[in-house]
């Protein structure tokens, strides 16, 4: 059977900052869902299905946390659905919630996702306590920091390939009114002179710690081609897929994980793309520290092994390169966890829309967002493009 | 639809306490039982989907430790819901529908014993209003059975009525923790344990796992003799506030059942997850189930009630039953939240 065509038909976002003490958890993704809404041209009623994504409940402190917001998000008498796949949550999210239409059971459904980490501490939270084994690092950072080792000495990457990345990424950030940071003094120097955290990323390469929402609505074809006879153009689906692989497994690369590899081999086959880097306008990747951007630009596909820091060091990815990499200012510039993959996957959107403002790339017909969580284990991905599939 | 179908079912003995062995470990023997009645491993499964908490685990990202176990490599399909296995099953049943796999295993557990479960449940309400005074969910349930006994929609001996059968139906169920044989007005002049519901009113507190595949279309046919066909499946969810609700009634599990298709046919079995006596009656009336219907075979979440897990079991168990030939239509439901605030209805068949 055939799967039913689906489109992103509408986005929104939260202001994001380090604490959003003038909302609660329901007002933030209230704040989200509205504007998605807003830019979909429906309301509350014209929703079919909500599904909600979030990574751990102790961020917040209140256990599946989905049944509270319901009422904020709309949900009563509807079905409303719950994913939890670690950190690429927001991608899968909005997987889960596209399938929902591609299976034709729903023709308009709202996928939220969020943090709300100032409620906690999170790095000591995602510092995990496994009974009977050592603790053995502090921080995502601290559990990562290896791996990025690990790809400068495979590749010989230059020591300032990292600081390029968080620069064009920061900077980014600027051209994003709803990011966290904002630092339109930040330079090449004052990142090499930020503190060393987990050698060898520094303090300014490293994401910050968000509250924010994102929010986006699905349609089926026929939604979509009404708003696009509007005048409102829909990013239609391309292709979708996921994948995940084991923490511990003697096997695994965890500088080019094979779980990767097949995520996106799978959607460039969905979306008939052969060779990515010639095929695909813009991407927004999941990059919590700068180094991760030239690794995962390997991973997918853009370079060989070992040639992705060149990209960087090219200028390849930046806004104006040929082949830019989070326009939004990514995840260096906002990261409220559970809705860092959905707030990729929304960007990608955006641009193959012609919507995304001040980050906009000219001409942006195709674009990927891609998620991933865990130990570099769970991925996400979806293809988005301005012509139908 | 495409024809999709539950075809094995395994679940770990329910206990009070499994201290032996972690939540991994307890895990595994169902999921291996299922894959094993068919003769399957994890390399021939298309899709993977879960359901556990963090909270019961106490700590953060804790299905993930459980996937390692089940050994995804070389890399697979795989997703996960903060939510009972039910939910996991519905989320496999839609990726089925995409028609790109044709086989999928679902799972769930849960380790309710290493806290205080109706304390931990307090942390699902709203954090500012009503999570500080620590409501604890058998009170919340008292609150709901009184509502209904005010009405005089339901009797204390009814609800006895539904404690005794759900036990000693749970004597034929080699997996219960709770079974046993007192008539119903032995039961009534128990004290409340909080009024006006008795201690045999409420569920057990449970450890326990559970695991089944699903199939679709010819991939079932070719490797069981009567796979349990997915008729009908749909959940809908209510506000969190029982002030927002009705609590004598299930809106949400009405519609759930009406959007199944519960009365397109006769309900040979159905399988509840009423975790309290009262909302067995509840449910009763909201699916429009027939007095002929069995209902609760297994004794239900009356007789073992692991977390997460309850909702999943509802449907293994007229699966079981259907794949077996001592049912041919049946309905199973999930619920999730205080007093049946999220219900899942799925109907299952067998063949033609």
């Amino acid at each position: 059977m055939a799967k039913e065509r689906v489109a992103v038909v509408g986005i929104g976002q939260t202001k994001h900052q380090a604490t959003r003490g003038d909302v609660s958890v329901a007002g933030l993704v209230r704040e989200a869902a509205s504007r998605a809404l807003a830019d979909a041209q429906m309301t509350w009623t014209d929703v079919d299905a909500v599904v909600v994504g979030k990574a751990p409940d102790f961020f917040e402190g209140v256990m599946m946390p989905e049944l509270l917001l319901a009422d904020a998000l709309g949900a009563t008498g509807k079905p409303l659905f719950r994913v939890h796949t670690a950190g690429s949550v927001g991608g899968s999210t909005a997987l889960v919630a596209s399938q929902l239409v591609q299976a034709g059971i729903h023709q308009r459904v709202l996928a939220v996702a969020f943090e709300k980490q100032s409620e906690s501490e999170a790095m000591w939270a995602l510092s995990l306590p496994i009974p009977f084994t050592p603790p053995l690092h502090a921080g995502a950072g601290g559990y990562f920091a290896p791996h990025i080792r690990s790809y400068i000495r495979r590749s010989g990457a230059p020591d300032h390939i990292g600081t390029m990345v968080a620069l064009k990424d920061r900077q980014n950030g600027c051209l994003n009114p709803y990011a966290h940071l904002h630092e339109p003094d930040i330079s090449f120097e004052s990142i090499q002179e930020s503190m060393m955290l987990w050698d060898p990323i520094r303090y300014a390469e490293t994401c910050p710690s968000s509250d924010g929402a994102c929010a986006v609505v699905l349609g089926a074809e026929s939604v979509a081609d009404a708003a696009a006879a509007e005048g409102r153009p829909p990013a239609w689906i391309q292709g979708t897929a996921m994948r995940s692989e084991p923490t511990l497994s003697a096997e695994r690369d965890t500088v080019l994980p094979l779980g990767g590899a097949l995520c996106a081999a799978d959607v460039y086959r969905q979306a008939g793309i052969t060779d990515p880097r010639r095929d695909i306008d813009c991407v927004e990747m999941y990059v919590p520290f700068s180094w991760f951007e030239p690794m995962w630009l390997e991973n997918l596909g853009f370079a060989a092994p070992g040639e992705g820091w060149k990209m960087v060091e090219d200028g390849v990815t930046a806004l104006d390169g040929d082949l830019p990499v989070n326009m939004s200012g990514g995840v260096l510039c906002t990261n409220p966890i559970g809705a860092s993959g959905m707030l990729r996957f929304g960007e990608a959107a955006m641009q193959v829309r012609g919507g995304a403002g001040e980050h906009q790339v000219d001409g942006a017909r195709r674009a990927v967002g891609h998620a991933y969580g865990g130990g570099s284990q769970f991925f996400a991905m979806w293809v988005v493009g301005a012509e139908k599939p | 639809m495409r024809d999709v179908a539950v075809i094995s079912v395994a679940q770990t003995p329910a206990r009070r306490r499994v201290e032996e062995v972690n939540e991994v470990e307890m895990l595994m023997p169902a999921v291996h039982g299922a894959l094993g009645q068919v003769d399957m491993t994890i390399d021939d499964i298309g899709f993977t989907c879960s359901g556990s908490t963090d909270y019961l685990a106490g700590v953060g990202f804790s299905f993930v430790s459980t996937l390692d176990a089940v050994g995804p490599w070389p890399p697979i399909q795989e997703s996960h819901v903060e939510m009972d296995g039910a939910w996991a099953f519905y989320e496999a049943w839609v990726k089925l529908q995409l028609g790109e796999i044709d086989t999928a295993l679902v799972y769930s557990y849960a380790k309710s014993s290493p806290g205080d479960l109706p304390m931990v449940l307090t942390r699902q309400l709203d954090p500012i209003t009503v999570g500080p005074l620590w409501p604890d969910s058998i009170s919340l349930a008292a609150l709901q059975a009184r509502a209904l006994l005010e009405a005089g929609k339901v009797t204390e001996e009814q609800m006895a009525e539904v404690a005794a059968r759900s036990r000693r139906a749970a004597l034929d169920n080699p997996n219960a923790q709770l079974a046993w044989d007192r008539p119903a007005s032995e039961l009534l002049t128990e004290e409340h344990l909080v009024a006006p519901l008795r201690r045999s009113d409420c569920p057990p507190i449970t450890d326990g796992a559970a695991a089944m595949v699903l199939a679709a279309a010819d991939a079932a046919r070719e490797r069981v003799d009567r796979p349990a066909w997915i008729r009908g499946i749909d959940h809908r969810i209510e506000p969190i506030h029982l002030g927002h609700r009705d609590l004598t009634v299930s809106a949400s599990a009405r519609l759930a059942g009406e959007k199944a298709g519960v009365a397109d046919g006769p309900v040979d079995v159905a399988e509840l997850h009423a975790p309290f006596t009262h909302q067995e009656l509840i449910l009763r009336d909201a699916l429009g189930l027939a007095d002929d219907t069995v209902v609760n075979p297994s004794g239900g979440a009356l007789a073992a009630n692991p977390m997460m897990t309850a909702g999943l079991i509802r449907i293994g168990e007229v699966a079981t039953r259907i794949s077996a030939g001592t049912a041919a239509r049946g309905v199973a439901h999930a619920t999730s939240g205080p007093c049946l605030q999220q219900n899942l209805v799925c109907v299952l068949e067998g063949e033609g």
